[in-house]
């Protein structure tokens, strides 16, 4: 340990040590020594530049303070791992209180200037040794900075990722119509990606409404190319998996012609013609009685709703 | 559930677990899951990654007795992903495109998990040399 | 890891509780066979809601389960299934072949009643 602690005048000689560890350890004891002065520079400095709008001075100052100490250490160990956690720690906390990157990446380097400022006063009648300092002070300053930022940006992808993902859910709605009974209606186009999505909502569904019969109708989908019509079966066979019977309905003859194409045996799924047949066959399954009067229209049978 | 974290070594940003018991397997997969985690994968992802993991963890002890998985994220062009290495010093595969067959390996019942673990990442390169070894590298990404 | 198997009337129901190594899946497959002869039960459950992979070494220690099991007269249902790992499952390409699933256990007992019902005096 350096016995020279204290000191922040530069006019007695300090043994320091030429190399680059022993200017870091120097540079490291000043940034320590010094710290709440320095934080104190900062925090004006912060407030001064009117960032962190959306913080109150207290969660400013307590943040501040973790983020000093942090990048001291950061600067003395070379760890990065911690400040990647702590910087996506950091991004979920403030995120969702509106602070934008330029904010965040602002008071990174503001305290940057802060630290470097000292060191010019530090250093000022030493010129080389300043030069060789800011040699090791530099890079280490500069990737705190980047590797916040870039923190702070893949935290932000990774919700904007999970919102994503919710409005997918809900434009495939999985539809409890019975007790044990699941409808899958599908629209649209599907791509390997919704394919996928949309099979992992339709097990969890199984799971959460124990569903023991799921009908799953493609009526609404057009085409359906090789890839995807592998999720299809893959999605028969998981929910097989979990114990559910799996009925698809709407199979045009085109795509069950794709079907056989890709080698998919038909006759290993059930498959009704549309979704009413489907409906129907499923409550079969489920045990319930379904009692249909003979062929013609009758008479007593509710007309359409008009509304 | 438990971490079992004995055996692994940290190795600047990469997992190291030995591979040499059955056990092994699941410490391998429990890192790969916990790793895939904290990359950001979620939902049947992880599950996906664990069982790709398992299965060329399992196809070392098969056929080489020992060897490593090595388990490293990745940033590619704004994009996460995780990288596992599975690698031994053991016989080697003579005829990889055989052992990448579906059929061969699911009819000897060898256990080779190549195919399916391909099927499961989405990157996925195998080299072997007979003799000297075999490394399997797959990677998926995050979506 | 030493897998509980509960005796519930004819049947016995074993529930995973934790990540198994082979060796445990290997021992569960024994136990099983071992027990159903002793107590010649006509089902089996076997409860893997906690596993969170099933990989191709599982799905054929399960399958072996169940011929073992069926060897001495008694259905398997394998229970609990979860999305992700079903999910992943297919994906790989593992097939339980022909052995019965079901959603969780109440769902698997009743379909054990259903199957062992009418074979009662067969044992099978």
């Amino acid at each position: 340990m350096r016995s020279n602690e204290g000191r922040l005048t530069d006019s007695a000689v300090q043994p320091s040590s030429e190399s680059t560890s022993g200017l870091l350890q120097e540079l490291v004891a000043h940034l320590r020594e010094n710290r709440t002065q320095l934080r104190e520079d900062w925090a004006r400095r912060i407030t001064e530049s009117g960032l962190l709008t959306a913080m109150t001075r207290e969660e400013i100052f307590a943040e501040a303070t973790a983020v000093y100490d942090n990048y001291v250490t950061v600067l003395e160990t070379g760890s990065v791992e911690a400040l990647e956690a702590y910087a996506r720690d950091l991004s979920e906390r403030i995120i969702p209180r509106g602070v934008e990157v330029h904010e965040l990446l602002g008071i990174v380097l503001l305290l940057r200037d802060v630290l470097a400022r000292s060191l010019f006063v530090k250093y000022q009648s030493k010129l080389p040794l300043l030069s060789r300092v800011l040699d090791v002070y530099e890079p280490a300053a500069n990737g705190i900075a980047t590797t916040v930022a870039v923190g702070f940006v893949q935290e932000r992808e990774r919700i904007i990722r999970q919102q994503q993902e919710a409005i997918r859910e809900l434009s495939t709605p999985v539809l409890q119509v019975r007790e044990r009974l699941l409808i899958l209606p599908i629209i649209g186009v599907i791509d390997p990606q919704r394919a996928r999505q949309i099979t992992e909502q339709l097990l969890r569904g199984i799971r959460a409404n124990r569903a023991k019969v799921v009908v799953i109708d493609i009526t609404g989908v057009p085409t359906v190319d090789s890839t995807v019509a592998n999720h299809m079966v893959q999605t028969v066979d998981a929910s097989r998996l979990m114990g559910a019977t799996v009925i698809v309905t709407g199979l045009s003859s085109e795509i069950a012609q794709t079907l056989v194409t890709i080698g998919v045996d038909l006759s290993r799924m059930r498959t009704v013609g549309d979704l009413q047949g489907g409906i129907e066959e499923a409550e079969r399954l489920l045990g319930y009685k379904v009692i249909r009067e003979k062929t013609e229209e009758e008479p007593e049978e509710e007309p359409e709703a008009t509304i | 559930m438990s971490l079992l974290v004995n055996k692994v070594a940290i190795v600047g940003d990469e997992i190291h677990v030995p591979i040499s018991s059955d056990a092994d397997i699941v410490i391998a997969r429990q890192q790969g899951r916990a790793l895939a985690e904290r990359i950001g994968f979620t939902g049947s992802s992880l599950a996906v990654v664990a069982t790709a993991i398992s299965e060329v963890a399992r196809n070392i002890i098969e056929y080489a007795k020992r060897g490593e998985i090595v388990l490293k994220g990745v940033n590619q062009g704004g994009r996460q992903g995780l990288t596992v290495m599975a690698r031994d010093q053991g016989p080697g595969i003579p005829d990889i495109a055989l052992a990448m067959q579906d059929g061969y390996s699911t009819a000897k019942g060898l256990g080779l998990g190549l195919p399916g673990a391909r099927r499961l990442m989405d990157e996925f390169e195998i080299i072997s040399k007979v003799g000297r070894g075999t490394t399997v590298t797959m990677k998926k990404w995050v979506r | 890891m030493l897998v509980p198997i509960l005796k519930q009337g004819d049947f016995l129901i074993a529930t995973i509780q934790s990540a198994l190594t082979d060796d445990d899946l290997l021992r569960l497959r024994d136990d099983l066979a071992e027990q159903v002869g002793r107590y010649r039960s006509r089902g089996v459950i076997v409860d893997v809601t906690v596993l969170d992979v099933m990989d191709s070494f599982a799905a054929r220690t399960l399958r072996a389960l169940a011929h073992m099991v069926g060897l001495r007269g008694a259905r398997t249902v394998i229970v609990g299934i979860q999305p992700e790992v079903a999910f992943a499952m297919v994906q790989l390409g593992l097939t339980l072949g022909d052995v019965e699933t079901a959603l969780d256990l109440e769902e698997g007992l009743e379909l054990l009643h259903k199957r062992t019902k009418r074979s009662a005096s067969r044992g099978r």
